[in-house]
């Protein structure tokens, strides 16, 4: 019998998730891959994985898993509490360290804690299907491994080999929470009023509930349009922040739909992208701006910080 | 020409070849992302042309703004003129199950049935772009007096295979979506194919395309043949 993970129960949005797929914006699909990049690949180099494997992400409450097969190592990221069952036994997991379970044992992801994604990363291959070099999964246009859909209860995931080095790794990593966001200025930044302007960057939004893979909605003071509040349809990437005529500003997220036609008053810093993603509902936030010279330096520091964190373990 | 290149965000370049949405402002932006496309730089990963606009987006880990500017900057467009741009028939049926505004459709353009049916079958389209949901055509450009602004209040569910207007251009649903469009009709042909990784896209850019209308009959046996 192949190696594999039952999935007792599949949590709120369950997907499998790489580095995603690139250079098909123009036929519509959007890059998809894991939303918090810094915690995907922790979490593969706790396992011993390369670090674009496939791992399970999953958001506030995550999977419940059980394992049948030959010793295997696993490893949680994000800001998660999980557990791991052996034998009859619970023992409370730790976020960024590597544990090895055997046949029978369950792995309980219960929640994530303030935060939105969490993610596992199993030592080995899985058995997934790829869609232009991605199993990301892409539940809009149903592109990925399990046909593009969320997992559900009773699906078994199937591991094709098993990484022979499974010693303990861990590191010591904390989520920084924030609150303000690094925005740089967007190309219909003086389609909106003074003080519209001024709301953006000075008051905080709420983030909905109706937020997800594709988009994050704000809520807050009205943002006023002078000009238009449409545009002709053009390019979206990731983290652009879009006002439609109701005010409330609308971030694009790693699902997001290629074209929009809504002005687009500002683009999130890539630096502050993966914590952004993990501002959970209810959260507020802040925009403050910043120049294209300062989010590259920023950027490249934060990299660094990553390749650090990498190099660690 | 580009009127004007800036940066959207701190890994997007904001190609701007001004606010007028016409075939020959469109065919600019085509050709530098055909160019673009065929250099295949490295640090480049994505390229969306839309009516007026081309974002090409990098790896902020490889390069940066100032250097993808060059890259565009310095490009050979001429020398890529693609002149083989195909031309696509697109069957589509507008019986009453399929052509589900056709009543709005009469009411705004104040136009009969029939004569809305002989304009659109008459003309042919140029694509502009795909995007929104995958593969979904973007095609130009409708007669002045068949234009009519977006539903009121979008559909949560649009049927695949929908063909729909809105204001001078027509689309197609590539699948299933909430969407705002004027249906028209339906086409039995898979316009996007998800299956194939090479070519996914039936209509690209560039590329012509005429409907050609098709009866229930034709409709219903058009995927046993």
């Amino acid at each position: 019998m192949t190696n594999n993970f039952e999935i007792i129960r599949a949590g709120v949005n369950t997907t499998f998730q790489d580095q995603g797929r690139s250079n098909l914006y123009h036929i519509g699909i959007p890059f998809s891959g894991a939303m918090d990049n810094r915690n995907y690949c922790l979490a593969n180099k706790l396992t011993g994985n390369k670090l674009n494997s496939p791992v399970i992400e999953f958001a506030y409450q995550g999977p419940h898993l059980k394992y049948t097969g030959e010793k295997i190592n696993i490893a949680v990221t994000g800001d998660v509490v999980f557990k791991i069952i052996k034998s009859g036994t619970e023992i409370d997991g730790n976020c960024y360290e590597s544990y090895q379970i055997e046949s029978g044992d369950q792995i309980n992801l219960i929640s994530t804690n303030k935060s939105v994604y969490g993610y596992l990363a199993i030592g080995g291959g899985l058995d997934l299907k790829f869609q232009w070099n991605s199993c990301s999964i892409n539940t809009k246009a149903n592109i990925g491994s399990n046909d593009g859909k969320k997992l559900e209860n009773g699906q078994k995931i199937n591991i094709l080999n098993i990484n022979s080095d499974q010693s303990k790794r861990k590191t010591n990593y904390i989520n920084s929470k924030v609150e303000n966001i690094r925005v740089i200025k967007g190309p219909n930044f003086n389609y909106f009023s003074e003080e519209g302007k001024k709301i953006f960057f000075e008051k905080k939004f709420t983030v909905s509930k109706l937020s997800d893979r594709m988009g994050m909605r704000l809520e807050g003071s009205k943002i006023e349009n002078i000009v238009n509040t449409n545009i002709k349809s053009e390019g979206l990437i990731k983290g652009v922040i879009q006002v439609p005529a109701d005010g409330n500003p609308i971030i694009m997220l790693s699902d997001h739909g290629t074209v929009g036609g809504y002005p687009k008053i500002g683009v999130v810093a890539s630096v502050d992208y993966d914590r952004l993603v993990q501002i959970s509902p209810g959260s507020k936030v802040k925009f403050k701006e910043i120049n294209l010279s300062d989010a590259e330096t920023l950027f490249k520091l934060y990299e660094m910080e990553t390749q650090n964190l990498l190099l660690q373990i | 020409m580009i009127k004007n290149i800036s940066n959207l965000g701190d890994a997007a370049v904001y190609c701007d070849f001004g606010k007028e949405v016409n075939k020959s402002v469109n065919s600019e932006v085509i050709k530098y992302f055909k160019a673009l496309k065929k250099e295949n730089f490295e640090s480049i990963n994505n390229l969306t042309p839309s009516y007026n606009k081309l974002i090409v987006s990098y790896d902020l880990r490889k390069t940066n703004f100032k250097e993808v500017k060059k890259l565009i900057e310095n490009l050979n467009v001429n020398e890529n003129q693609d002149k083989n741009n195909t031309k696509i028939e697109i069957p589509v049926c507008c019986d009453d199950q399929f052509s589900l505004d056709i009543k709005r459709l009469e009411e705004k353009l104040k136009i009969n049935r029939d004569k809305i049916i002989k304009n659109f079958f008459s003309k042919e389209y140029f694509c502009y772009m795909t995007g929104f949901i995958a593969g979904m055509p973007f095609l130009g450009d409708l007669d002045e007096n068949m234009r009519v602004p977006r539903l009121e209040t979008p559909r949560v569910k649009v049927p695949k295979g929908s063909v729909a207007l809105t204001e001078q251009f027509a689309n197609i649903y590539t699948f299933e979506s909430p969407g705002g469009w004027n249906i028209l009709g339906n086409t039995p042909l898979d316009v996007f194919d998800n299956s194939n990784e090479v070519e996914p896209n039936l209509i690209n850019p560039g590329d012509t395309v005429v409907f050609k209308q098709i009866n229930i009959e034709e409709y219903n046996s058009y995927n046993d043949k």
